[in-house]
């Protein structure tokens, strides 16, 4: 399970490197947005994948079964990332429309007048 | 008590960046919210600064969980310095802008998405937690993307793109290095990490720390991913530049001192010589870069870059002595930057333009502002008495002492060039006789408001040189605790860890 993970993640790197490489700002915004998934399962991978249960002490238990749960503060990490991914990804969405009314281009090698 | 000392440099930007965004039409209540959240949070810094100075280190997490688990605020004497000098910039810039900032910017929430950067920043200096540290440098960052953004013209819009775009990146590398720290470690509390990575196997340890240092090295502008700096510094307003030149790329900094002090310290020899290279790279490239500009704000930004040189080849150099260079360097930069973008606004109000080819004649004219540029400019150039020439002298002698003559050779050099460059300014703008002067130019007001908070900084420049001997200790003894990692340690994780 880990290695298939691990492939996709780098599957999902890939792609979004190889759009990062892209002249088009929207296939630069893409391509970050995809990385920033990558990122998120490769950290959610980083808690160890298996068939384990929820970190929830159970009613008959005193104390959590650890050999069995999964760790749960991964997946807090990946909700605080995503929504700020997100965030990111509405503002660059609105800067990009911003640029390409002033500048009238979507290539980032013809936006050159303040250098 | 010295939990709500902790904690207050972060709260107070929150309430008051909250009220400002509730009551943003009311003009003047809005003014009033600003200046006293600036002032507040001033005082909160001083006080934090105060007390961590007495009493050692401050660390308590939040909600009452015991320390690896909840989230952690540390203040050492270098997080309260920090803490303390970006209060005051942000103080004076808040004051600067009452003058200079437009109607326009004023209803888009500026002064909100002000208090929301310095909430950032001071979160990034306080925090004891590598998460929160990310999380904090995005809240920054979204404030500056937006600050950056503002007038919305062409040059701002291009401006921001670039700025954005790598930000973004140095993001995913950031998060990318939390990912593979917390499955190796388990844990992303500073503290716990040192003490867990200190028996890891080292290799692991530094290829990890590479990932941070290509996140953070983004952030700060280090050679050769500092292009982002000066695509886009020189595009908002004069206040807006003026306090992201002081702290942004500070930040960064701050966190590589951070890491590379308490975290990443499996293979000195081998990170830290990497350091050392690429902060004399840092160095040239930012100081040939400046000398080839006629425009006084980009002249300015690729100086940030030569200066963020120096503070790294501190750290690359980890002795006490070099250390306390990198972090007297810190405080003497962040002011006397801040102060020259805030001149340039000041020239560009009276005379319409930051090309030196428009400019002249201020030195005629303008006697108490050329006096005023005088100091900031000659002390980052490095010329005694002034903070600068001993910000310099310290890193010099840490470089003679530990062997490595010829970073100390390139370290002159670029002074020499720094100086080279500042006459640039001081020639172009302020003794020249002969101009093209923009046509129909009306200054429109607000220049003599605007010279409060530059002679403020100033003084403070002239302070930090004459007082150089207890500014020294103070930065000698943060050196000190921040390479005594044990102290640190014990402060968040208690005595038995």
């Amino acid at each position: 399970m880990e290695s298939l993970i691990v492939i996709v993640v780098g599957v999902l790197y890939m792609t979004g490197i190889y759009l990062l490489l892209n002249r088009s700002i929207l296939k630069i915004v893409l391509g970050i947005s995809i990385i920033s998934q990558g990122v998120n399962l490769m950290i959610f991978a980083s808690a160890g994948m298996a068939r384990f249960n929820s970190p929830i002490i159970g009613a008959n238990e005193k104390v959590l079964d650890l050999a069995n749960a999964v760790d749960p503060l991964p997946q807090a990490l990946i909700l605080t990332a995503i929504v700020i991914s997100f965030g990111f990804l509405a503002y660059a969405i609105a800067l990009l429309i911003k640029v390409r009314n002033t500048a009238d281009t979507d290539d980032v090698d013809e936006v050159r007048f303040a250098e | 008590m010295t939990k709500a000392l902790l904690f207050s440099p972060v709260l107070i930007p929150y309430f008051t960046a909250t009220l400002c965004f509730v009551c943003h039409k009311m003009k003047r209540t809005q003014r009033v919210l600003v200046v006293s959240g600036a002032l507040l949070h001033l005082a909160a810094a001083i006080a934090l600064f105060v007390q961590v100075r007495g009493h050692g280190i401050i660390a308590h997490t939040a909600g009452d969980w015991s320390a690896p688990f909840g989230i952690t605020l540390v203040a050492d004497l270098l997080s309260a310095i920090m803490v303390l000098v970006s209060s005051i910039i942000f103080s004076a810039t808040v004051v600067y802008a009452l003058f200079s900032i437009g109607e326009e910017e004023e209803h888009f929430f500026y002064y909100p998405l002000m208090h929301t950067l310095i909430l950032g920043i001071s979160w990034a200096f306080l925090t004891g937690d590598l998460f929160n540290m990310y999380v904090s440098f995005e809240v920054m960052l979204i404030s500056s993307f937006i600050l950056l953004g503002l007038r919305g013209g062409r040059f701002q819009m291009e401006g921001s793109m670039k700025y954005f775009l790598v930000n973004l990146l140095s993001s995913i590398f950031f998060l990318t290095g939390l990912g593979i720290l917390y499955g190796y470690a388990g844990t992303l509390n500073m503290a716990d990490l040192s003490v867990k990575l200190a028996t890891a196997d080292p290799r692991v340890v530094t290829l990890i720390s590479m990932i941070f240092f290509v996140a953070f090295g983004i952030k700060s502008a280090l050679f050769p991913v500092f292009s982002w700096l000066p695509a886009a510094y020189h595009t908002p307003p004069a206040a807006t530049s003026a306090i992201f030149a002081g702290l942004l790329t500070k930040v960064g900094v701050y966190a590589l001192i951070r890491s590379y002090t308490l975290i990443f310290v499996a293979e000195v020899e081998f990170t830290h010589q990497i350091i050392v290279v690429i902060a004399c790279l840092t160095m040239l490239t930012g100081v040939l870069g400046a000398y080839s500009q006629s425009d006084f704000r980009r002249i300015l930004s690729f100086h940030i870059i030569s200066q963020i040189g120096y503070m790294i080849w501190g750290l690359g150099m980890f002795t006490q002595l070099a250390l306390a260079g990198s972090i007297f360097y810190l405080f003497h930069h962040i002011i006397v930057k801040s102060n020259l973008f805030f001149i340039s606004g000041i020239v560009q109000n009276l005379h319409g333009s930051y090309k030196l080819d428009r400019l002249g004649y201020l030195f005629r004219n303008k006697l108490v502002l050329s006096m005023l540029f005088f100091i900031p400019a000659f002390s980052l150039a490095g010329f005694p008495p002034l903070s600068g020439f001993f910000a310099k002298f310290l890193l010099v002698k840490a470089g003679v002492d530990s062997g490595a003559y010829w970073a100390v050779i390139i370290a002159l050099f670029v002074g020499l060039m720094t100086a080279l460059s500042m006459t640039k300014i001081w020639g172009g703008a302020f003794l020249k006789l002969r101009n093209h002067p923009v046509e129909g130019h009306e200054p429109p007001g607000g220049a003599k408001g605007m010279m409060v908070s530059v002679a403020i900084l100033a003084t403070i420049t002239v302070l930090i040189g004459i007082f150089s001997g207890p500014m020294f200790s103070l930065a000698y003894d943060a050196a000190t605790q921040i390479l005594d990692r044990s102290v640190y340690i014990t402060a968040v994780l208690g005595g038995g860890a």
